[in-house]
């Protein structure tokens, strides 16, 4: 099968190859490049959130302020996570969506290439917008990522281009996710039913319509900020008659599902690997499907779980504690699913399974500490705590960051033809499992004891567990440069990968050649036909 | 393989080294909330505890079991509706168990009713304002001088020294023991959140909300916390410190500080020496900028800093500034009525006529600037 879905495409100058010279990557339309240029993209906007996060970590290292002004602190933490949510997650799976979703389904490529192109080439520049305000009179912005009215109404004028950089890369997720939609409506193979389609193009169906409801939302909320900042209107400055509050319900609206945004992808990438490592198929296959869209739902009616001290009627607080509590059955769904389908069957740990696994463990214990915080009277103690800190990013480091790079592992084969090295890859996911631990883990010891989030400088009652918090950061950080390190070596080299690639492995893009030619299923595959 | 184990090694020791003696778990606190909140979280801990035990150990054993290298061979299948109904049914039911409890103790938090101690806190940049509404004692609670001069960046100050570093105000709130106390939250410029964990008492101060809850302290002592909802440049140093009393203590407090006519302001040690002085009487030039260089200190330095050179872009500059070089009127009036959509706040309430006499005197004549006149306590009593 795999000769009649690739085969005419061996040699590369044939009149559909590449452009030569830089402007192949600028004009080019083809979801490979595209995909491409976005994971690498995300790779370097994670070394930049991450040295943002060191600065950080190095003025927690010990109490009293050694290094930086808190003001700049402030701006560290909000650009931080401005970064690392919209630069290096989001696109990261953009990235991997882009390559993989046509092969997956078997279509030539996405079904709006030249959106495509487009919707990559403003990323760069929104970026560049928003870092730029570090340079500006006043520095970036400093009132958090979420940009909480009134705060975040008080900073210097380069607050219009934060707004701005933030419009742009909602334009970019729109548009990215109607292509998904589009591609996924439109180009399957032939006799591809929805239920046939693999969990990773599932996940990322559903979180093409999250997008596409939420960033207009986002989009709305930031506007508002906006013109009450330059244009003198009162959305949310109660002097006025505006409402911050109402801010919070707006952001949050899209805040919420936001979080399964940068999750649901990695179910799919996590529900791919298992089985191939497992030699079995994925167990309860509908039940995911039905399960994604469960949570999907419910991301919709739980965002006032941030916001349980501002004051809420008692009616809403006990809504929106069930509701929360309710999201961890069809997560238990999951998590138990994939443990089903590694009972059994006949595991092997290569990288790839090793961060998957990696992922299972520590985004459950994400998970199990998202439960608690759902007690709403819990949660009183621990909101704006190092506890939640450590909540999430135990949830969006080895549960989104970890999917990503065993999306890499799993996948690079097929994208260079060459093998990675399986001895660095498997040092890299060892020394980086070792010291994320180390960072956050301490971090659920200091919030319960009450240390606030977002502060420069602490108490001498945390000195240790920070200082534990920050050698744990260095070493994560710094063990990344082995990831660049392989990454760069299986471009250059390395042993041939077959088609295959992975013993256990099942699905379209293995079926064609690796690396995998520049255009794939130009006539599509013909097996669900 | 060695290696690896032998770094796992280090990292268990060093990390049960230090659980041993490092403070890592929520407080029990000193309410009957607080208490029952530690129960929930205590219970929801161990839930999740076994729950990870079962999941993990399942998996593990998998892991270990059926490797392809131990000769496992895969099994086919791939569905089982009876074992998936269980697994969405007994969490499920967990849940329900967990709810209930969670919800009562929720129930109780909210009640306010019945309060024989009602105190009002306003959240301001970078500080709190405390109001008792029964007897109309009301004071400023602010970052302990000390801790504020050691918290500077590069202030070679060792803050070690400090027991409650970051954890010390000049003026703590007061409360009695053994009666419901309510708190009103509300702020005077962004959202800021007042917490005392061992009170279990967390609650946004937003502008142009009032926002309630309460406690009922049941053992005399001194409870510290912060503010826990990011309020700009200063957020990490502005504590909450409570000092609990008995309640014939707390009586006596009372009546030594209730109001006995007009309602004065009363802050830092500086403003207090001016604050009795008789705003009608000519000030000297010498006196002024002495009283404003502690007022400056309390009340400015944050966001123009304590040399007055401001931050570029953020907060403008004192030094060389038009305001502060230029003509009275325009000088007292944004210190006064405070400059809308900026964080410059409206310091009428929050100074005494003298000291804010003192710190435009001291804005105009120290800080690089020299213009050389006084504006005396008169003027602004004028305004009034």
């Amino acid at each position: 099968m795999s000769t009649a879905a690739a085969g005419h495409h061996d040699h590369d100058d044939h009149d559909h190859g590449p452009a030569k010279g830089w402007t192949r990557w600028l004009y080019t339309t083809n979801h490979k490049d595209i995909g491409t240029l976005y994971l690498l993209f995300a790779l370097v906007m994670f070394f930049i959130g991450g040295g943002m996060a060191l600065i950080i970590r190095a003025e927690l290292f010990q109490p009293g302020l050694q290094l930086v002004d808190p003001l700049f602190f402030n701006s560290m933490t909000t650009m931080h996570a401005l970064v690392m949510i919209f630069g290096v997650v989001m696109p990261a799976f953009v990235g991997l969506a882009n390559w993989m979703i046509p092969m997956m389904i078997g279509g030539p490529d996405m079904a709006l290439p030249r959106l495509n192109n487009w919707s990559f080439w403003i990323m760069p520049f929104a970026f560049l917008l928003l870092l730029s305000t570090l340079f500006m009179e006043g520095g970036g912005p400093a009132g958090g990522w979420t940009l909480y009215a009134p705060l975040s109404l008080q900073g210097g004028n380069s607050f219009a281009f934060v707004i701005f950089s933030i419009h742009f890369m909602g334009i970019s997720s729109v548009m990215g996710s109607i292509n998904i939609v589009a591609t996924i409506f439109n180009m399957r193979a032939p006799g591809m039913s929805l239920m046939q389609m693999p969990l990773f193009v599932w996940t990322w169906l559903i979180t093409a319509y999250l997008l596409i409801a939420v960033i207009p939302v986002l989009a709305g909320a930031v506007t508002m900020l906006l013109t009450d900042r330059f244009f003198g209107t009162s959305f949310f400055n109660a002097a006025g008659g505006g409402d911050p509050v109402m801010y919070q319900h707006i952001f949050w609206f899209f805040g919420h599902p936001e979080v399964y945004i940068l999750i649901l992808p990695a179910f799919g990438i996590i529900s791919s690997i298992i089985p191939t490592f497992a030699r079995k198929p994925l167990f309860g296959y509908a039940s995911m499907v039905y399960a994604t869209a469960s949570i999907a739902f419910l991301s919709f009616i739980v965002w006032a779980h941030h916001m349980f001290t501002v004051g809420m009627p008692l009616a809403g607080e006990m809504f929106f504690m069930f509701a929360t509590m309710m999201i961890s059955v069809p997560t238990g769904v999951k998590v138990f699913n994939w443990i089903a389908t590694m009972w059994r069957g006949s595991m092997t740990f290569e990288t790839p399974m090793l961060f998957a696994i990696g992922f299972l463990v520590m985004f459950t214990i994400g998970g199990l500490s998202g439960l608690m915080l759902a007690i709403t009277p819990a949660d009183i103690q621990y909101h704006d705590t190092y506890f939640v800190v450590a909540h999430f990013h135990y949830v969006l480091v080895p549960g989104a960051i970890y999917s990503i790079m065993a999306a890499t592992y799993y996948w690079m084969p097929k994208w260079t033809g060459n093998m990675y090295d399986e001895k660095w890859g498997k040092i890299h996911f060892w020394v980086s499992t070792v010291f994320l631990n180390v960072l956050f883990f301490p971090m659920h010891f200091v919030g319960l004891a009450g240390m606030p989030r977002r502060i420069p400088d602490y108490n001498l009652q945390f000195a240790d567990w920070n200082a534990v918090a920050t050698i744990g950061a260095f070493g994560f950080g710094f063990s990344q440069l082995i990831f660049v390190w392989v990454i760069y070596k299986c471009i250059k080299g390395g042993e041939k990968a077959t088609d295959e690639v992975w013993e256990g492995a099942d699905g379209l893009e293995w079926t064609v050649p690796s690396p995998a030619p520049y255009h794939t299923f130009e006539k599509p595959p013909a097996q669900y036909s | 393989m060695s290696l690896i184990s032998r770094v796992f090694l280090v990292a268990i020791l060093s990390l049960t080294g230090l659980a041993a003696r490092a403070d890592i778990n929520m407080p029990v606190g000193v309410t009957p909330i607080s208490k029952e909140v530690f129960g929930l979280h205590m219970l929801i801990f161990w839930i999740c505890c076994v729950i990870g035990v079962l999941v993990f150990g399942v998996m593990f054993y998998s892991m270990f079991k059926h490797r392809k290298s131990k000769g496992a061979v895969a099994a086919d299948f791939h569905e089982s509706t009876v074992v998936e109904i269980i697994w969405t049914a007994v969490p499920l039911v967990i849940l329900i168990a967990m709810a209930i409890p969670a919800a009562k103790t929720l129930i109780a938090m909210e009640d306010t009713s019945d309060a024989e101690v009602t105190v009002k806190i306003t959240g301001y940049q970078w500080k709190w304002h405390y109001e008792y509404l029964d007897s109309g004692i009301n004071y400023y609670s602010s970052l302990d001088a000390e801790h504020n001069a050691a918290r500077q960046v590069g202030s070679g100050i060792d803050v070690g020294q400090f027991e409650n570093y970051l954890k010390e105000v000049d003026n703590p709130l007061v409360l009695p023991v053994g009666k419901k106390v309510r708190f009103l939250h509300t702020s005077a410029d962004v959202i800021h959140s007042w917490w005392v964990p061992d009170l279990a008492v967390k609650k946004d101060a937003i502008p142009g909300f009032i926002n309630e809850n309460w406690a009922l302290i049941e053992e005399p002592g001194t409870y510290r916390g912060k503010c826990t909802e990011l309020c700009g440049r200063d957020h990490g140093f502005m504590p909450v410190v409570v000092e609990a009393l008995p309640a014939d203590e707390y009586d006596a407090w009372v009546a030594e500080n209730a109001p006995v006519e007009e309602v004065q302001v009363t802050e830092s040690a500086s403003a207090t020496a001016v604050a009795s002085v008789d705003d009608d009487r000519e000030w000297n030039m010498e006196e002024l900028v002495a009283a404003g260089e502690g007022v400056y200190v309390t009340h400015c330095a944050s966001c123009h800093q304590a040399d007055g050179a401001g931050l570029a872009g953020a907060f403008p500059a004192i030094t060389g500034s038009a305001i502060a070089t230029g003509d009275h009127a325009a000088h007292i009036d944004i210190v006064y009525a405070g400059k809308t959509g900026t964080a410059m706040a409206a310091f009428a309430d929050r100074l005494s006529n003298s000291d804010m006499a003192a710190v435009l005197t001291y804005q105009r004549n120290a800080l690089g600037n020299s213009v050389g006149d006084v504006i005396q306590p008169s003027a602004i009593k004028a305004l009034r």
